[in-house]
């Protein structure tokens, strides 16, 4: 039987949806057991959400003040000292979890198996390298144990229509002196959040300027949709860097994804090859990104963004 | 001596079309071009803003990889590191063991800062300065985006998936560096041939106590799943027409 450790990210308040769908990752080993770890402080509510996770046999809540806002230094000896009960230790492949789980790994002097997109077996799973251009079958054959992180965009959200049992477990957090929270981010609010929106409209480089890039964000209103960006347009500052997409910036799996003004490097496809339907937008009828497109219009953003933007809103108030 | 550790790992270069081998054994590297793996040439120019600064006395570049590694270290060199130490080895060494590895050069170097890339664009593990940061028992300040220097601490901001967070870790600490961090130098030519004469150290994993073995075996590499053909539109009606008929609007 294979026991999972799963650990739970949220904000204090809510589950992430990227727990969800790690669900659906440790469920497909099959023959499972999964146990979702929550660390943090007054954990009631994010308790409820994850216990409600179908395929989750039971929930642990690891209550105390040292472990919220949540440090790797201080979470990862509390996960390995759990995790020789297990037979897999899994995390999403979010900031949170890539940050976290190598350092639960090497704790436990086993390897780490990161964005894994396909369960093959319990020791044998398919993950995307240099930057999707490759698919990987790895297998974990020198380890008593697999710890690994999920490329959530691979999996559906397993749906909140189970009821786990919860555990208060009374474990205190480790002292650690060296590392402290200064400030936490705080996720933009009134927007949908880009990894988990069904739409995403993306600007590039060629929206040429902050003020410009407001285009982006007039159409992703019109569409309820969240915003992205490519590398080059957070670099220049047109964007924020949390609206990456990408290889080493978000990797999302929306229905619809509008790219407009991108060249199409691998580097950004790859954050965007499990969306339903690429448009894509651009000037240049040769440019890579029509060879990922599902739907393709060659022209100026600046002409057609608006007659989108109109067309939309007519039809909206048809 | 206060000196800084940068991790310098051998890629094949982000311009490269990545060709998966027609055996499936791996992607093609003969004859391609291999580069710094992005995120380390990140490392290494905070590592030389911090000693131009006053706050380092010493960089030191460190790679673990095939002897012809050194050419990527003469790079380093030639950027501005004062030395470079290669271990040696041609069979791939994983993130643990890069991590064992880069303890001991930390325990003989004694860095009170180790800058490593937050990936290498090559494997994309992002683990290797977390696996350090745990066997060193020091913190770790992963995806850095700023860096300062505050008396025994280091504060830093880091680019997580919410926005911006900064945390303060006491030092000797692990710092893995994201793509906003700063804009790497170019190498002048002058340089290039003072870097030849900077000391280069060759070491042996085995003489170092750690014998890197295969964990995570590679079974089969294959190409992604290309996307079915798209359609191309003639103008904004014919876009919307589309986005009806598949029911995205
Ligand atoms: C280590 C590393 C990691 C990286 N990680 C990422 C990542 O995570 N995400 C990412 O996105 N990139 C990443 N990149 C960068 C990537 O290689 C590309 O440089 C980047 O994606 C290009 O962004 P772009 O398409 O916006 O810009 P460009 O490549 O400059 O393309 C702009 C496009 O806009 C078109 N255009 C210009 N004006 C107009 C107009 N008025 N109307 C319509 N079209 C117009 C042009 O024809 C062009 O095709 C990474 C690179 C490296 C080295
Ligand atoms: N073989 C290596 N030699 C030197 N540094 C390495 C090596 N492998 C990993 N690193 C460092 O660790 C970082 C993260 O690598 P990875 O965990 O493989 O994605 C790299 O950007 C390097 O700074």
């Amino acid at each position: 039987m294979n026991k999972v450790l799963l650990i739970a990210e949220h904000d204090g308040r809510h589950l992430n949806p990227a727990t969800a769908k790690t669900v659906s990752c440790a469920a497909a080993l099959g023959d499972v057991e999964i146990t979702i770890a929550v660390f943090g402080r007054d954990l009631a509510a994010v308790g409820a959400e994850a216990a409600a996770l179908a395929g989750a046999t039971r929930v642990q809540l690891f209550d105390d003040a040292g472990f919220a806002p949540p440090l790797a230094a201080v979470l990862a000896p509390a996960i390995a000292a759990q995790a020789p009960q297990y037979t897999h230790v899994f995390a999403p492949s979010t900031t949170f979890g890539k940050d976290l789980l190598p350092r639960v790994a090497a704790l436990l002097d086993v390897p780490a198996v990161s964005d894994i997109m396909a369960v093959e077996s319990p020791r044998r799973f398919r993950r995307p390298i240099y930057a999707g251009n490759a698919i990987l079958t790895v297998e974990v054959a020198d380890a008593p144990m697999v710890v690994g992180t999920v490329r959530t965009a691979s999996f559906d959200a397993a749906p909140a229509t189970g009821s786990a049992a919860v555990e208060a477990m009374g474990v205190s957090a480790p002292a650690v002196a060296h590392s402290r929270v200064v400030s936490q981010a705080e996720a933009q609010q009134g927007r949908p959040d880009l990894q988990t929106a069904r739409r995403v409209v993306s600007g590039g480089r060629a929206l040429g300027s902050a003020e410009k890039f407001q285009l982006v964000q007039q159409l992703a209103d019109v569409l309820g949709a969240a915003v992205g960006a490519s590398r080059a347009a957070v670099d220049a500052g047109f964007a924020s860097s949390d609206l990456q997409v990408g290889q080493t910036g978000k990797i999302i799996a929306p229905e619809l994804y509008i790219a407009l003004g991108f060249s199409g490097a691998s580097q950004h496809l790859t954050g965007i090859k499990d969306a339903r339907t690429i448009v894509a937008i651009n000037k240049d009828g040769e440019a890579p990104i029509f060879e990922s497109a599902d739907i393709g219009l060659v022209g100026d953003i600046f002409e057609l963004v608006p007659q989108l933007q109109a067309a939309l809103q007519s039809r909206a108030s048809r | 001596m206060k000196r800084i550790l940068v991790g310098i790992k051998r890629v094949v270069d982000y311009n490269v079309r990545i060709r998966v081998k027609p055996d499936n054994t791996g992607v093609v590297t003969d004859g391609v071009k291999l580069s710094i793996n992005p995120f380390d040439e990140i490392a290494l120019e905070e590592a030389l803003r911090l000693k131009e600064r006053g706050a380092a006395d010493e960089v030191v570049v460190v790679s673990i990889g095939p002897a012809d590694v050194q050419a990527q270290l003469r790079t380093a060199l030639a950027m501005g590191a004062d030395r470079a130490l290669l271990v040696a080895t041609d069979a791939p060494v994983e993130p643990l063991d890069a991590a064992k590895l880069l303890l001991k050069l930390v325990e003989r170097e004694q860095p009170f800062l180790v800058l490593l890339g937050k990936q290498a664009i090559d494997d994309d593990n992002n683990q290797t300065g977390q696996m350090l940061a745990a066997l060193w028992d020091r913190p770790q300040a992963t995806f850095a985006s700023k860096v300062e220097i505050a008396g025994d601490a280091l504060r830093v901001t880091r680019e997580v998936d919410a926005g911006l967070e900064t945390v303060e870790v006491d030092l000797p600490a692990v710092v893995t560096t994201d793509l906003r961090l700063n804009e790497p130098r170019y190498v002048k030519l002058p340089e290039i041939i003072k870097a030849k004469k900077k000391p280069l150290e060759t070491l042996d994993p085995a003489a170092l106590g750690v014998a890197p073995r295969e964990r995570v075996k590679a079974l089969r590499y294959e190409a992604p799943a290309v996307r079915s053909r798209g359609v191309r539109v003639k103008d904004v009606a014919e876009l919307v027409a589309q986005l009806e008929s598949r029911g995205l609007i």
